[in-house]
């Protein structure tokens, strides 16, 4: 951790205004000064949005939800890395104790082709949804629910399943990958349901519609550097792009 | 569901970038384990060019080779292409620490056209340089032993072989682990052995075809 000696900090942010897609975009330097140790780095973005509107002035556009680590929606590259610079952290768990007193700050939306920049720092993810609704969903029989137990899944199984559904679906992996490759995010949702029964019928079709649409997308290719995993606050490791891989290899040679 | 040709994918051209990636990676190891007949002799060392030459498998060899090494060079360019595009607007600060990506990686396109000019200076310079002949027990054969040695007087030539071979081996260093990871071989009860096994095979390579012209310059005495 940075050792904080304070628990008041100055930082010289520099963010990212912007604003709309077709807007070049610019970094504005803000000194921010009086952050408190104990605020999330969101919460740091709230003070300075407060200074600017009681300025008169725009305030910075940020993505965010639940602020607990659990939806998916806050964003943010800080001084280059997707959520900051700890592993298995979203930008809303992120402390303003891990900086220090004068810090420098960088702030830059999600990069990529297929996250167009809507306003400052808030990036339209919705390419992750298209590739969801090409084939990341099981089909199911409406009505009553059938009783609890009666698809058994095995431990082993199930927990594999739930490690891969972990991932909240926030585009780390895309922005950390030098490839904006959505690879680890396809990997986390292809496995996921491969691994279950409720998967099974649609799971040649799952793998070649995601695929193909995530490469219609515009995300780039994996070249495995493993940066996907490292920036992906929930720890979903590179094991499910191989996944991906063998479950696209094997669908494509079986397609009919 | 229309049928999809396999390759239109950025996956499945990937693929084939790990498979050839690997076929080439299995002939620079039997390249290097050959040349090392050089610190047994001038007369092992060109039998064996003989030996590999007078087979009349030498032609479709080289053609299976020339054609590995284009799709592979071709596919991976595509590729690069396809990436750098992923992104039109980079990053003002790149990442460092934990969530970086390694130079190695970040530069296999360097690494792979400074390896491709290497490839083709170093046919020009052996395969299609001078013959010299020699006979052994009444067998007429090329003695590249003698061009090799002529060659490797040169420190130029000894620097710019190590800055290739250093790139090769860097190159190999994530291309093995990467292409059996594309190929879908990923195990966490196996994965970090295979990662020790792409860096070990790297070192073994690298270090194997730099002995040569090393040996060459520093140590042959004629």
């Amino acid at each position: 951790m940075g050792g904080a000696s304070k628990s008041k900090l100055n930082l010289k942010l520099k963010l990212w205004r912007q604003k709309n897609a077709k807007d070049k975009g610019y970094f504005m330097d803000y000194d921010v000064k009086g952050i408190s140790t104990e605020a999330s780095f969101l919460e740091m973005l709230d003070v300075v949005n407060e200074e600017l509107v009681k300025k008169g002035e725009e305030p910075v556009e940020f993505d965010h939800d639940c602020r607990e680590g659990i939806c998916g929606m806050c964003s943010l590259v800080i001084n280059g890395n997707p959520h900051g610079p700890d592993g298995a952290t979203t930008t809303c768990q992120l402390h303003m104790r891990r900086f220090k007193d004068g810090d420098s700050v960088t702030v830059e939306p999600f990069r990529a082709g297929a996250f167009p920049v809507v306003r400052d720092l808030v990036v339209d993810r919705s390419a992750l949804d298209r590739v969801i609704q090409a084939g990341g969903f099981v089909s199911t029989a409406t009505g009553t629910a059938q009783d609890a137990n009666c698809l058994p899944v095995p431990k082993d199984k199930a927990d594999r399943a739930f490690l891969a559904a972990a991932c909240i679906g926030c585009g780390a992996c895309v922005a950390a990958c030098k490839n904006a490759s959505a690879s680890l995010f396809v990997g986390a949702k292809v496995a996921h349901l491969a691994l279950l029964p409720q998967g099974e019928a649609e799971r040649e079709k799952r793998a070649l519609a995601m695929v193909h649409q995530m490469d219609a997308e515009g995300f780039g290719g994996c070249t495995n550097t493993g940066a996907c995993a490292a920036a992906c606050p929930k720890e979903i490791s590179l094991e499910h792009i191989a996944i991906l891989n063998r479950e696209f290899l094997k669908a494509s040679l079986l397609e009919r | 569901m229309s049928h999809h040709c396999l390759t239109q994918t950025k996956i499945g051209k990937k693929y084939l970038v790990a498979l050839t990636g690997l076929g080439l990676s299995l002939f620079v190891l039997m390249h290097m384990l050959g040349n090392l007949l050089i610190l047994v002799s001038p007369e092992a060392y060109n039998k064996y060019g003989h030996a590999l030459t007078s087979n009349p498998g030498i032609y479709l060899a080289e053609v299976g080779l020339v054609a590995i090494l284009f799709v592979h060079l071709a596919l991976a360019m595509k590729l690069t292409r396809e990436n750098w595009k992923a992104r039109p607007v980079g990053y003002a600060v790149v990442s460092s620490g934990e969530k970086a990506t390694s130079l190695t990686t970040r530069s296999m396109w360097a690494q792979g056209i400074l390896i491709f000019v290497f490839i083709i200076h170093h046919l020009i310079t052996f395969k299609f340089g001078p013959h010299y002949e020699v006979e052994y027990g009444g067998v007429m054969m090329r003695d590249l032993h003698r061009l090799v040695i002529e060659v490797f007087q040169n420190p130029l030539y000894v620097a710019w072989y190590l800055v290739a071979l250093f790139a090769l081996a860097f190159h190999l260093s994530h291309g093995v682990k990467s292409s059996i990871q594309t190929l879908g071989i990923h195990h966490p009860r196996y994965f970090n052995k295979f990662k020790m096994a792409g860096i070990l095979y790297s070192v073994l390579v690298g270090v194997g075809f730099m002995s040569q012209p090393l040996y060459v310059f520093l140590i042959y005495k004629g």
